[in-house]
C-alpha cells in the first residue's frame, strides 16, 4: 500500500508529482474508437449529455419556429395539421424529454456532483454509462420517427383515447410511448447514480448540514425522480399494452377510464416542473453566494424549502386537471397546495435578495444570467399563482396564457440559469474562460426575443386563442399579436447564435482560467481545469460549508486509498465517517452492448409483443458480460487503513 | 387599423391592442360566470403585480449595489452576526406576507368558485352537448322524445334564464369554451357531468374546442345565439318541425341526390329516410350561420364547395369527398338551403 505525504487540501495539483502520474495512469479512460464507448468517467458521460442535450435544445427550437411560422397569420397554408401536430408535439417531447432533463438533472448533476462531493468518479460508473446511452437511444427513436414522418402527434402528454388504438393508427403513438420508456429508465438509473454518489462518497466533514445546497437539490431531484418516473412509465405503458395487446386499460367502452391516464401522467408531470426547475435554483443559489462575496444567508431555510417542494410537487398534480369538472372540494384542495408551493420558493427568493444585499455583489456575466432568471422566473411564478386558481384557470386552462405562463417558467427556471452554469462552469470544464462581451450581447438578444414572443401569448390566451391549433381563422383578429410573438424568435436566435460563436471561439483562444477564477467556495474548483482523470489529488476532507473558503490552509486529506487501483471512499451517509473503500469497477464496453440489446427490445416492441421475449436473451447475455468479475482477486478492507491527516 | 403606420410590427401591435367587440375575451364577460372570473383575475392580477413591483425593486437595489467588477475575485466578506439577523427578519417578514396574500387568494379563489357553480334559480333550460370529431352535437332533451331538438355547433339559448349544459363525448376528449360565457368543461368519453350559465346580453358569442383532439381541433367551434325568451321560444318551434317539403323541382332533385348518394350514410333529416346520427343533423342547416363547425359561412358556394371536397377545407375530416355531378350538386346545394 502507498502512503502518500501528507499534503494540504487546497494544495495545487500540477499533474507533475509521482502520485499524480500514477493516478493518472490508474484512472486513464481507454482511447480510440471503442475506448469512446468504454468510458465510464462522469465528466465525460456528464459532458456527452449536456452536449446532446443541448442539440436537442437546437432542433426543438428549430420546431418552435417552425409553429411561430405557421400562426405568423390566418389559414396559414405552409404546415398542414398533420406535420403540424407532429411538429408540436415533437418540440414539446423533445425539450422536457431530451433537453431539460438531461440537462439540467442527468448532464449537469453527473458533471458536478461527485466534484462537489469530493469523488474520484461516481456512484455506478457503468449504470451511469449506461444511462447515456440509452438515452440516445430514445432520442434516435423520437427523431427517426418524425424524419420517416411517423413522428407522434397526440400532444407531448398523448392523452386517451385520442393516443389510443382506435383513433391513432400507426405507430407514431407507439414511438412516443417508447421514448418515454428509454428516457426514463436513463433518469432513474442517474437518479440512483447521484443519490448514491451524495449519500455514499462525500468527503470525510461533509455531513448533511454541511453539503452544498446543490448536492441538497440533486439529492431531493433524484428522490423525486425515483417517485415520479414510474408514474408516467406505467401510464405509457399500459397505453402500449392498450395499443399492442388489446388491453382495455383507457378504452371507456370497455370500461377503461381515460381519466386514470391523466392522474398518473401528472403525477409525474407535475414533479417533473420541479425536477427541470430545482436544477436552476441549486445554480442560482451557488452564483448568488459567490458573486456576493459572502455563505448564502438562510442555509437552513433553503435546504428546508427545496425538500419542501420535492414533497408538496407530489401533491398539486390535478391543477392540470381542474377542467375535467372533479368535485369542487377536491379542487380547493389543489389550489391550496399549487399556492402552498409559492412558500418554499418565494423563501428562496427572499434569501437570495438578502444575500445580494448584505453581500458585496459582483454583476459578473454568469450573474446576470441570475437577474434573467430572477426577472422571468417572477413573472412565470406570478402567472402561476393566477392558474392555481380554479375558476381563473377554468378560461385559461390551454389557452396560449398557459402556454406563456410555462414558459417563462420553465425558460426561466431551466435555460436562464443553464446559460449562468455554462457560464460559471465553462472555465472548470474546458480551462479557459467565455467571452463576456458576447456573452453579454448572448443575454440581451435572449432575454428581448424571450419576452417579446412570450409575454405577448399571454394577450392571445386571455382573446381566447387555444393552444395545439394549427390555424386560425383571420375573423378571431388574433394576427397581430402572433406576429409579434413571431418576431421575438429572430432574437432568440440570434442570441443562440452568439453563444455557439462565443463558445467556438472561447474554446479555442479563451483565457486561461486557472484553478478557481471567481474565487468560489466549491470542492469542484480546487483541482486543476479541467479536472484531472482522478478529480482530485488527495481525497479531501472538509470543515465548512464552503470548504474553500473556511477550511484552514492544513486541512487534513484522506490517505490510504490505494494508486495502483482505482479506489475510492465510501463514508457515512449522515456524517461522513470513512466507512470503507470500494473499487470503481473501470472502464467497460458493456455498458454501451447492454444499451444496444435494450434498445433493440424496446424498439422491436413498438412493432409485436414478441420482441419481449425475443429480446430478452440478449439482454441477459450483456449483463452477464456487464456484471462478470473481473480477474483481480479483491482488495482486503481492513478498516484503520483510511487515514485522515 | 390606423393605416397612418408603416412600420409593420407597430401596425400589428396597434392592431392586437385595438379591442374587438369582444365575444371571444375573458376579459369581456357577458355572462355572470365569466363577469365573476374577471372580477377574480383583476384582483388577484393587481395584488401580483404590487408582488412583482416591490420584488423588482429588491432585485434593482441589489444591482444598483453591485460594485465595479473587479479583476480578481473579492475577499469573502466577514461574518457579521447583527447584519444577518436583520437581513433574516426581513426574510422572515416577507415570508409571513406571502403567507398572508397567498391565504387571501385562496379565499377569493375559493368563494369565486362558489359563485361560479352554484344554480341560482329554477326552471333551467337543459342542453346536452357532445363532442365529436369535430364538430358539436347539440340537443334539447325533453321527456317526450318527438319534442327532442337535435342540431349542431349552433346553440340557441335565453337571455336572463339559466342554462344546464350536460357534457359527453362520443369519441375522444374535447373541451366546451366560450371565452365570454364561462370557464372550459371537458367532453370526456365514459364521463358525463354537468355545468351551468346564465347569459345577460343578447348577441352571438364563438366558442371553440380547447382540448387538443386530433388533426382538425383548430376547426372545431361553435357559436352560442342568445336571444330574448319569445324568439327562443319560436326558434324551438321552428327545430321540432320535420323539414320542410321541396317546393321546387330543383330542391326536389336535390334531395333525390341526398338520398340516393353517400349524404345519407351519415347525416339526418327528419322527415325523409336519411336517419343516420354519424354526422350533423341537417333538418334545418339553412337556419345555421355557419357549416362544418364554424369553418365556412352557409352560402351557396361554401356549401358546394364542402360537399365536393371537405378534405381540402378541413384534412382529415371524417366526412370524405363527393364528386357529383355539377347539376346534381347545384340541386343538392338548392335543396339544403330550403331547409330552414
Amino acid at each position: 500500500m502507498t502512503v502518500a505525504e501528507p499534503i494540504i487540501a487546497n494544495d495545487q495539483d500540477t499533474g507533475k508529482s509521482e502520485l499524480a502520474r500514477r493516478l493518472a495512469r490508474t484512472w486513464c479512460q481507454p482511447k480510440g474508437f471503442l475506448g469512446w464507448f468504454s468510458n465510464t468517467h462522469h465528466t465525460v458521460i456528464g459532458i456527452r449529455f449536456m452536449v446532446t442535450a443541448f442539440i436537442f435544445l437546437l432542433l426543438g427550437g428549430v420546431l418552435a419556429a417552425m409553429i411561430r411560422l405557421q400562426l405568423i397569420r390566418p389559414e396559414n397554408s405552409l404546415i398542414g395539421p398533420d406535420l403540424y401536430n407532429q411538429v408540436f408535439t415533437m418540440h414539446g417531447s423533445t425539450m422536457i424529454f431530451l433537453f431539460a432533463v438531461p440537462m439540467m438533472f442527468q448532464g449537469f448533476g453527473v458533471y458536478i456532483v461527485p466534484l462537489m462531493c469530493g469523488a474520484r468518479n461516481i456512484a455506478f460508473p457503468r449504470l451511469n454509462a449506461f444511462s447515456y446511452y440509452l438515452y440516445v437511444g430514445g432520442a434516435l427513436v423520437l427523431w427517426g420517427g418524425f424524419v420517416t414522418n411517423t413522428g407522434p402527434d397526440v400532444g407531448w402528454f398523448a392523452y386517451v383515447p385520442l393516443s389510443g388504438p382506435a383513433y391513432s393508427p400507426g405507430h407514431r403513438a407507439d414511438i412516443w410511448s417508447q421514448m418515454i420508456t428509454f428516457t426514463e429508465v436513463s433518469a432513474l438509473g442517474v437518479a440512483i447514480c447521484i443519490a448514491t454518489t451524495i449519500l455514499r462518497h462525500r468527503a470525510p466533514g461533509m455531513t448533511l448540514n454541511r453539503m452544498p445546497i446543490l448536492l441538497w437539490e440533486k439529492l431531493v431531484i433524484s428522490m423525486a425522480v425515483i417517485f415520479a418516473m414510474p408514474a408516467v412509465m406505467i401510464a405509457s405503458g399500459l397505453l402500449l399494452l392498450d395499443r399492442l395487446v388489446g388491453t382495455h386499460f383507457f378504452n371507456p367502452a370497455q370500461g377503461g377510464d381515460v381519466l386514470l391516464y391523466q392522474h398518473l401522467f401528472w403525477f409525474f408531470g407535475h414533479p417533473e416542473v420541479y425536477i427541470i426547475f430545482l436544477p436552476g435554483a441549486a445554480i442560482v443559489s451557488t452564483l448568488v453566494e459567490c458573486f456576493s462575496r459572502r455563505r448564502i444567508l438562510g442555509y437552513t431555510p433553503i435546504v428546508v424549502s427545496v425538500v419542501a417542494t420535492g414533497f408538496i410537487g407530489f401533491s398539486v398534480w390535478v391543477h392540470h386537471m381542474f377542467a375535467t369538472g372533479l368535485p369542487q372540494l377536491s379542487e380547493s384542495f389543489f389550489t391550496a397546495a399549487s399556492l402552498m408551493i409559492v412558500i418554499p420558493t418565494g423563501l428562496q427568493f427572499f434569501c437570495w435578495v438578502a444575500t445580494m444585499w448584505t453581500g458585496r455583489l459582483q454583476l459578473q456575466l454568469p450573474m446576470l444570467w441570475c437577474f434573467g432568471f430572477f426577472f422571468v422566473f417572477l413573472i412565470g411564478g406570478l402567472s402561476g399563482v393566477m392558474l392555481a386558481s380554479v375558476p381563473v384557470d377554468l378560461q385559461v386552462h390551454d389557452t396560449y396564457f398557459v402556454v406563456a405562463h410555462f414558459h417563462y417558467v420553465l425558460i426561466g427556471g431551466a435555460l436562464f440559469p443553464m446559460f449562468a452554469g455554462i457560464y460559471f462552469w465553462f472555465p472548470k470544464i474546458t480551462g479557459r474562460m467565455a467571452n463576456t462581451t458576447l456573452g453579454t450581447w448572448h443575454f440581451w438578444l435572449f432575454f428581448i426575443g424571450f419576452n417579446t414572443t412570450f409575454f405577448t401569448l399571454h394577450f392571445l390566451g386571455l382573446r381566447g386563442m387555444p393552444r395545439r391549433v394549427y390555424t386560425y381563422g383571420a375573423d378571431m383578429h388574433w394576427q397581430g399579436l402572433n406576429v409579434l410573438a413571431s418576431s421575438g424568435v429572430v432574437f432568440m436566435t440570434a442570441g443562440l447564435l452568439v453563444f455557439l460563436a462565443n463558445v467556438i471561439r472561447s474554446l479555442r483562444m479563451g483565457k486561461i482560467a486557472g484553478n478557481n477564477p471567481w474565487g468560489d467556495a466549491g470542492l469542484e474548483w480546487s483541482m486543476s481545469s479541467p479536472p484531472p482523470p482522478y478529480n482530485f489529488l488527495h481525497v479531501p476532507t472538509v470543515s465548512g460549508r464552503d470548504p474553500l473558503w473556511e477550511d484552514p490552509p492544513d486541512q487534513p486529506v484522506v490517505v490510504g486509498l490505494r494508486d495502483d487501483i482505482r479506489e475510492t471512499l465510501v463514508t457515512h451517509s449522515l456524517d461522513t465517517d470513512p466507512q470503507h473503500k470500494d473499487e470503481d469497477p473501470g472502464p467497460s464496453i458493456w455498458p454501451f452492448l447492454t444499451a444496444l440489446t435494450v434498445s433493440a427490445a424496446f424498439v422491436g416492441s413498438i412493432f409485436t409483443p414478441w420482441a419481449v421475449p425475443i429480446g430478452a436473451p440478449p439482454v441477459i447475455v450483456t449483463m452477464i458480460g456487464w456484471l462478470w468479475p473481473r480477474g483481480q482477486s479483491p482488495t482486503p478492507r481492513p478498516s484503520g487503513e483510511i487515514w485522515v491527516r | 387599423m390606423n393605416s397612418g403606420f408603416t412600420f409593420v410590427p407597430l401596425r400589428f401591435l396597434a392592431q392586437a391592442m385595438t379591442l374587438d367587440p369582444g365575444h371571444h375575451h375573458v376579459l369581456h364577460p357577458a355572462a355572470p360566470q365569466a363577469g365573476h372570473i374577471e372580477w377574480l383575475y383583476w384582483i388577484t392580477f393587481w395584488i401580483l403585480f404590487a408582488v412583482f413591483v416591490l420584488m423588482i425593486v429588491a432585485f434593482a437595489s441589489a444591482a444598483a449595489k453591485s460594485g465595479v467588477i473587479a479583476d480578481h475575485p473579492l475577499p469573502i466578506l466577514e461574518k457579521d452576526e447583527e447584519g444577518d439577523r436583520r437581513a433574516s427578519w426581513g426574510v422572515a417578514s416577507a415570508v409571513g406576507i406571502t403567507v398572508i396574500t397567498l391565504f387571501l387568494i385562496l379565499v377569493l379563489s375559493v368563494v369565486t368558485g362558489k359563485r361560479v357553480e352554484g344554480l341560482t334559480s329554477k326552471n333551467p333550460v337543459t342542453i346536452q352537448i357532445t363532442g365529436h370529431q369535430w364538430w358539436w352535437e347539440i340537443s334539447y332533451p325533453n321527456s317526450q322524445a318527438d319534442q327532442t331538438i337535435t342540431t349542431a355547433n349552433e346553440i340557441h339559448v335565453p337571455i336572463n334564464t339559466p342554462v344546464v349544459v350536460l357534457t359527453n363525448s362520443m369519441d375522444v376528449i374535447h373541451s366546451f369554451w366560450a371565452p365570454s360565457i364561462t370557464g372550459k368543461r371537458d367532453l370526456l368519453p365514459g364521463y358525463s357531468s354537468a355545468f351551468w350559465f346564465e347569459i345577460d346580453k343578447a348577441g352571438i358569442y364563438h366558442g371553440q374546442c380547447a382540448e387538443f383532439c386530433g388533426l382538425q381541433h383548430a376547426h372545431m367551434g361553435f357559436s352560442i345565439v342568445a336571444e330574448p325568451v319569445d324568439q327562443f321560444q319560436a326558434w324551438q318551434q321552428q327545430q321540432l318541425k320535420p323539414a320542410r317539403e321541396p317546393s321546387s323541382t330543383d330542391a326536389a332533385r336535390g334531395r333525390e341526390v341526398f338520398l340516393t348518394h353517400a349524404c345519407l350514410m351519415c347525416h339526418t333529416i327528419r322527415g325523409t329516410d336519411a336517419g343516420s346520427r354519424f354526422g350533423p343533423d341537417l333538418t334545418h342547416v339553412a337556419s345555421r350561420n355557419m357549416i362544418a363547425a364554424e369553418t365556412l359561412p352557409n352560402t351557396a358556394g361554401a356549401l358546394a364547395g364542402w360537399i365536393v371536397d371537405p378534405q381540402r377545407i378541413k384534412p382529415g375530416t371524417e366526412m370524405s369527398p363527393n364528386p357529383l355531378a355539377a347539376d346534381d350538386l347545384q340541386a343538392l346545394v338548392v335543396y339544403l338551403q330550403s331547409l330552414h
